[in-house]
């Protein structure tokens, strides 16, 4: 399964222009405080910055030193201190620290704070409480798209998990909103718009409008992109949840790919020091295998190996012109592709030493039966079992949390249990880490006796008597329950197997997780997509709870790029990327994928964990 | 023919003046100019007439009125003067009228007799009173220069951005000066004076005495000076009877003029035009009105009226009771075509076509004539121009038809240059209109630019006109018909007489949804005209939130503002409405207030989260959120807390809230921590070592690996640890411990209850396999074959699996099958399933 699309599948756009576009911007910026001055960077933009612009660009726009904005004393000597950080109360903090420690000690700098992607009033009211407003100057960094692959865009923005699907916090939504609007300018607008969810139908919303307040710049432009899809992370936990089997997936479960970024450790690469390693499609290895089940691997990587050898045993008989022109053109590839191979055998046989260790065929085989919903009981005491032996509290959670998506909760008596045992094991903090999985629906009780309908009556009556506000509480717990068994029958998500399934030449997307299940987020979008809106999905959109935030926005436009698709997903994981790749490639489309920040389930876990600081 | 040259006057030997009238003036002065102040404003601006009753020394019992009126002696406005005496009147580039008055205020007013703004001109200004004043234009805007009693001047480049600077005093000045002008060279404003014969020269920082090159001698007093349109020029009129007429930098002179007339002149002004052949001078007597300029002539005119000279571009307005006339000098492309005898090729051009008109063949001669020449183009070219400077329609259209007609004789005339001369001309003639009263010239209308007509149209509130205009010229709507609706609109706001409903309906349907067109600044302008319910109506049209809710805060209307700020889904403007909202209500209206928005208040949580903690524990309480509440104590435990004291305080709170919200899982588990660490306190206090923190489990693991193992038993029964977790726990801890011998005590100790398997994998993770082939043989039979391939006993496991018949174990240990030593181990598995097929 070499990545080939077929012969009428689109080429992709150029995104470098993005980078162009935020190289340029900062650059501008930088300037607007001439001399040497002091960069102080916050650690979750250190990686993205540095694939935007490397230290040799910040130095010849005169920032002198560069500083991680952490909590530590100040050494910069500096007169003009610059400060790129996210909009959060907590760098505010930092900066007006700094800021108030030089003004006791009788020093006058320049400050200049830069925002990306946006500023929030919120940050500026911290620094006029802080009583330094005027000391400093802010700028905003409208950087909210990097593009970490050909067909990858992120905004990095990690904690959009948190402050949406938790707090509530819609204040990036708007950041999103801007993010598409970029694209639409660039790239042409988009004729079919698609999506589900709250957050989708909001951020659709205010794009919108964005386009009409500016109407007429992107007019007349032939759309590059055919079909947009805005799809909710909560509208399907259970793919992110499921441990990935695909070997982009399990690198990034096992080493945490962070940025496009992995850091693989001397144990991968076999020397006494780690490696950052970039990786995408320029990396011809990884290209190849990123989208392979992981059984695979093996055997496409020793098959790699062959050719290589054959490539490099072909210099033997060769006259001295041929070995010449070998050595010049040929040899540095071979050595490069050698490189990266080794890298990869070492990053496989790491994980295979990591997965024997922790019995990940049980694992699989527990996500696999609470997917189909037999052997609940005996699934329930692996958790258990889990919990009791202290394996991993991120793990233990992401188990209990799809064990109560997939049941629609747990029954009283196992909610109460687990949850005791893994205080006990865990430590108590974790009720609040409880509570944040409870509000975000992701790990809940059963209502003992109670069908739906019977909430739903209940909740028609707080209509009535409570408050407006205690109403979308009820109703939000309320549209939280998944009916993932009902949706899965429905669309077909387990497939039938007869016999084994051959992972090596996959049928349908459910190899991303061998066969077993067809994520769900991927599903919806392939059934939307092939029938180019909502209708006859009712039925599901109902069981999903977001009859109200599925949508459709067509335009007449024709001419269209008919089979190049933008996925838009808040959070997405790199087997539903596989997942729709292999969609495409199957049915001649390109997805090009935007998400606030690519997720596993580990990161999931730990943005609802509550960690003592 | 032979009459239209007849109002050309030569001047020299190359320029014709001529002047003609513009308007016939039917206005109703009660007063003569004379006695008045007045103040015209170029580009064809209104007049303004102020009575001047101060003048006249005696006491004003009546109050003067000050009159404003259109160039064409329309009255726009009347009103009764009810401040302070006025020195000087002046129109600013906006066609404000700013009135200088004694005191050195400068009151502002609109074209209506509108107030707008005033503003003073310094205290030392106040304290010596305004002698003079002058209005003058600059590049930035308008300026006001001031002569103060004390013989000293101020002056404001620009009176929209007030900066006043009072200008060097000249030594031993006892007198005022005899004449004066502000000049603005090289972007700054400075003074000339003359006092006496000297001239003096004011900058910013020092004064310089000037001297005129080749100015007659015997000169001992200057009694009038001009400056051009331009700054560029400078004429002086000395005591002698002499106009020196120099460059305004006093370097050059371009020639002098004797007119023998001592007595001092009314007014001097520039009549020149951009690129004119000649420059002249007009100056004006009682009776008299002379063009001098470079020749030994003058043109002479008689006045017979009490005339008002307004300086334009290119040529001066010449205004008076009963009429309105515009002095020039003859453009060249009008000259070539109408001098007698001329030969140019537009002349020519001009002739073709009344004789093809006359459907005579001496059109084809003239043709010919031109075209022998190749003089066409230049011939079309001349007569668009010349068509721009006719004041009169007939002669514009007569000029405009040869142009066409000379056009068909070209093979490539773009025709652009045509069309826009049509169009202008349509404009032109429009705003020239006696109604509208703009007697703009086509070079002053293209210095103006379309967009400040337009907008002295609609100052002058001409909408349908300035409207129709845009539509003509096919403007963007965007600079032209939706401005001009904003424009209409906020004027329309302030009729007081009409209702809200009907004024926002009005607007509405007018406006539609015009792009461009800014509701909330219409609601502004109703705001500001103290109609906060009309402003009200007016913003439900904005279709952007985002400029809604600023005005709404001003409005105080802070609920609504804080809903659209949520329909706009913008969180900033939610925020910025959410503070707004706690500085103006008390604390409980506001948590009220917040408790049915659940956006803004889930984003007001998230700001206390991290700024106010207090106030989020207040938000709880008052929401009697417990749930919440608990939580925010359980946090407080272990981040805010440090004694242990405090922790549990807080834990306490945290339980009774659980309690109150029903959580009575929560409420246990609390209480079970609560207890936790006040053991685990004593424990350290007893035991030593850190025990503080660490969840159940770990306090017993840490327990049994310190050997204290009655303790952990009785904190395992404390705490109601299940069994199976004990054993899992006392299992990995002893295997840890390689306290192999208490392992196997213990795994005797009852049956237990995880099984034996875990048994083996611990042993095996411990790598020792001994131990695990202990527990291996007492694994039940359902994980026998497991068992048996943890520890590496391959034929064993296969045995079994065989034996159970079992497929899934079969190839479980066929997969464990390595290569060369386990052969005859896979060959017995594949008979034993080739056998098991069969039956």
């Amino acid at each position: 399964m070499a990545f080939t699309h077929r012969p009428d599948a689109p080429e992709l756009p150029d995104f470098s222009m993005l980078k162009r576009l935020a190289r340029d911007q900062l650059i501008y910026l930088l300037e607007q405080l001439p001399g040497k001055k002091d960069l102080f960077i916050e650690a979750d933009l250190m990686s993205p910055l540095d694939r935007i612009a490397n230290v040799s660009i910040l130095k010849q726009h005169e920032v002198d030193k560069l500083y991680k904005v952490e909590n530590k004393p100040v050494l910069s000597s500096s007169e003009q201190l610059c400060f790129l950080v996210r909009p959060r109360i907590k760098n505010m903090r930092y900066i007006a620290n700094l800021v108030n420690t030089d003004k006791l000690a009788g020093r006058t700098r320049k400050y200049k704070v830069i925002f990306s992607p946006q500023k929030f009033y919120a940050c500026e009211m911290v620094l006029e409480e802080e009583g330094i407003y005027g000391d400093v100057s802010c700028d905003e960094w409208a950087f909210s798209l990097l593009p970490l692959d050909v067909d990858l865009l992120s905004m990095e923005l990690p904690e959009f998990f948190r402050d949406y699907f938790l707090e509530g916090d819609q204040r990036w939504i708007n950041t999103v909103a801007q993010a598409l609007h970029l694209l639409s300018t660039l790239y042409g607008s988009f004729p079919n718009c698609y999506g589900i969810g709250r957050c989708a139908k909001m951020s659709h919303e205010l794009w919108r409008k964005l386009e009409e307040e500016e109407d007429g710049e992107t007019k007349g432009r032939r759309p590059e992109i055919g079909h947009v899809f805005l799809l909710d992370r909560d509208v399907d936990f259970v793919t992110a949840l499921c441990s990935q089997v695909v070997y982009e997936g399990l690198v990034d479960d096992t080493f945490r790919i962070k940025c496009g970024n992995v850091d693989f450790g001397p144990e991968v690469t076999f020397s006494d020091r780690s490696l950052k390693v970039l990786l995408n499609a320029e990396d011809k290895v990884f290209n190849e295998i990123r989208n392979e089940h992981f059984s695979n691997v093996f055997g496409l990587l020793s098959q790699k190996a062959r050719n290589l050898q054959i490539q490099y045993d072909r210099r033997r008989g060769m006259d001295i012109r041929q070995m010449k022109n070998f050595v010049s053109q040929e040899l540095k590839g071979l050595k490069q592709e050698h490189r990266l191979l080794s890298l990869h055998i070492g990053a496989c046989e790491s994980i295979m030493k990591k997965k024997t260790k922790q019995d990940f065929q049980e694992l699989i085989k527990t996500e696999h039966a609470l997917l189909e919903g037999f052997n609940i009981r005996e699934s329930t005491s692996y958790i258990e079992e889990h919990i009791d032996r202290q394996v991993s509290p991120i793990e233990s959670l992401r188990l209990l949390c799809l064990l109560s998506i997939t049941e629609n909760g747990l029954i009283p008596k196992d909610y109460r249990s687990l949850k005791t045992q893994y205080l006990q094991s865990y430590g108590p903090e974790h009720l609040l880490t409880f509570s944040n999985l409870r509000r975000a629906g992701l790990l809940t009780e059963q209502a003992p006796g109670d069908t739906l309908t019977a909430v739903e009556s209940k909740v028609s009556k707080l209509v009535t008597d409570k408050a407006a506000g205690r109403i979308t509480d009820a109703f939000s717990s309320l549209a939280k329950r998944s009916n993932f068994r009902a949706i899965s029958k429905k669309l077909n998500l387990i497939p039938r197997v007869d016999g084994e399934y051959d992972l090596k030449v996959p049928r349908d997307m459910a190899y991303v997780f061998s066969g077993a299940y067809v994520p769900l987020s991927c599903r919806i979008m392939e059934q939307v997509l092939e029938r180019r809106s909502w209708q006859g999905l009712d039925e599901v959109v109902r069981l999903l709870n977001c009859s109200d935030f599925a949508f459709t926005d067509m335009t007449k436009e024709t001419g269209f790029n008919e089979s190049l698709r933008i996925c838009v997903s808040w959070c997405c994981t790199f087997s539903e990327l596989s997942a729709l790749r292999f969609l495409g490639r199957e049915k001649g489309y390109r997805f090009i994928f935007l998400t606030t920040a690519v997720t596993n389930s580990a990161r999931l876990m730990e943005a609802m964990s509550e960690v003592k600081a | 023919m032979d009459c239209y040259t007849a109002n050309w006057n030569p001047l020299g030997d190359s320029a014709f003046y001529r002047k003609y009238e513009l308007y016939s003036m039917d206005w109703d002065l009660k007063e003569e100019l004379r006695d008045c102040l007045v103040a015209a404003a170029p580009y064809g601006g209104p007049i303004a007439l102020l009575r001047n009753p101060w003048r006249k020394e005696k006491a004003a019992s009546v109050r003067p009125v000050l009159e404003i009126y259109s160039a064409s002696g329309m009255p726009l406005a009347s009103l009764l003067w009810k401040s302070g005496p006025v020195v000087s009147l002046g129109w600013s580039a906006e066609e404000e009228l700013l009135c200088v008055q004694e005191d050195g205020v400068v009151l502002v007013y609109g074209l209506h007799g509108d107030f707008r703004r005033s503003f003073s001109m310094g205290n030392e200004v106040l304290q010596n009173r305004v002698l003079d004043a002058r209005i003058f234009h600059t590049e930035f805007g308008s300026g006001v220069a001031i002569l103060t009693g004390a013989h000293r001047f101020t002056v404001s480049a620009n009176v929209g951005d007030l900066k006043l600077r009072r200008m060097p005093e000249v030594p031993g000045l006892q007198s005022a000066p005899s004449c004066w002008t502000p000049l603005c060279q090289e972007r700054a404003a400075h003074i000339l004076l003359a006092v006496g014969p000297e001239l003096y020269l004011l900058d910013h920082t020092t004064y310089s005495t000037v001297t005129p090159p080749g100015l007659v001698s015997g000169v001992s007093s200057f009694l009038q000076m001009a400056v051009s349109f331009t700054y560029r020029h400078l004429a002086l009129f000395t005591d002698t009877g002499h106009i020196w007429m120099g460059t305004a930098s006093l370097k050059e002179k371009l020639c002098e003029f004797n007119c023998n007339i001592r007595a001092p002149p009314k007014q001097m002004v520039w009549c020149s035009r951009p690129r004119s052949k000649e420059r002249a001078v007009v100056v004006a007597w009682e009776r008299r009105l002379m063009v001098v300029g470079d020749a030994p002539e003058s043109i002479q005119f008689v006045l017979d009226e009490d005339s008002y000279l307004v300086p334009e571009l290119d040529g001066v307005r010449i205004f008076s009771h009963s009429t309105h006339e515009f002095l020039h000098e003859v453009p060249v492309a009008s000259e070539e075509i109408f001098k007698i005898a001329s030969m140019a090729p537009g002349a020519l051009l001009l002739e073709a076509q009344k004789e093809y008109e006359k459907e005579s063949q001496k059109a084809d001669e003239y043709l010919r004539e031109i075209q022998e020449l190749g003089q066409l183009t230049q011939a079309v070219q001349q007569c668009i121009e010349a068509a721009g400077h006719e004041n009169r329609p007939d002669m514009q259209k007569n000029l405009l038809r040869a142009a066409s007609f000379g056009k068909c004789f070209l093979d490539r005339f773009p025709p652009d240059s045509f069309v826009r001369m049509c169009q202008d001309l349509r404009v032109l003639n429009a705003v020239r209109d006696f109604h509208i009263g703009i007697p703009l010239t086509y070079s002053q209308y293209k210095q103006l630019t379309i967009q400040v007509l337009l907008d002295r149209l609609v100052s002058r509130r001409l909408y349908p006109l300035a409207i129709q205009i845009c539509e003509y010229l096919r403007l963007p709507e965007v600079q032209g018909v939706s401005r001009i609706l904003a424009h209409w609109a906020c004027y329309k706001v302030q009729q007081k007489d009409v209702s809200d409903e009907d004024v926002a309906r009005a607007i509405n349907q007018k406006l539609g949804d015009t792009p461009g067109v800014s509701y909330s600044d219409i609601a502004a302008r109703a705001y500001g005209c103290g109609r906060t319910e009309l402003a009200i109506k007016l913003l439900e049209y904005e279709p952007r939130s985002g400029e809604q809710v600023p005005l709404l805060l001003k409005m105080k209307r802070s609920k609504l503002a804080l809903s659209k700020a949520i329909e706009s889904g913008d969180t900033d403007l939610v925020f910025t409405v959410l503070l707004h909202l706690k500085n103006e209500l008390n604390r409980g209206d506001f948590f009220m207030t917040l408790r049915n928005q659940p956006m803004a208040l889930s984003l007001y949580r998230q700001f206390c989260k991290h700024q106010e903690l207090e106030t989020l524990k207040d938000l709880y309480n008052q929401d009697d959120n417990h749930q919440e509440l608990g939580s925010f104590h359980i946090r407080a435990s272990y981040t805010v807390e440090e004694r242990i004291e405090g922790r549990v305080a807080a834990l306490h709170m945290a339980a009774d809230a659980f309690y109150k919200a029903k959580n009575e899982f929560a409420a246990k588990a609390t209480e079970d921590q609560m207890r936790l660490l006040r053991l685990q306190r004593r424990l350290e206090d007893e035991l030593g070592g850190q025990f503080l923190d660490l969840s159940l489990h770990d306090t017993v693991t840490t327990l049994i690996l310190g050997g204290h193992n009655k303790r952990a038993e009785q904190l395992a029964r404390d705490f109601r640890i299940p069994d199976k977790r004990l054993w899992w726990l006392k299992l990995t801890a002893l295997a840890h411990l390689d306290d192999w011998e208490e392992l196997e005590k213990f795994s005797k100790s009852k049956k237990s209850p995880i099984g034996y398997l875990p048994f083996v994998e611990i042993c095996m993770k411990q790598h020792n396999k001994y131990e695990a082939k202990k527990y291996a043989s007492r694994v039940g039979p359902e994980q026998k074959v497991k068992a048996l391939l943890l520890v590496g006993d391959v034929a064993q496991a296969a045995d079994v699996a065989i034996e159970h018949r079992n497929e899934a174990e079969l190839s479980l240990v066929l997969s464990h099958c390595t290569g060369a030593t386990d052969g005859a181990t896979a060959d017995k598995i594949q008979r034993a399933r080739a056998q098991a097929q069969k039956k």
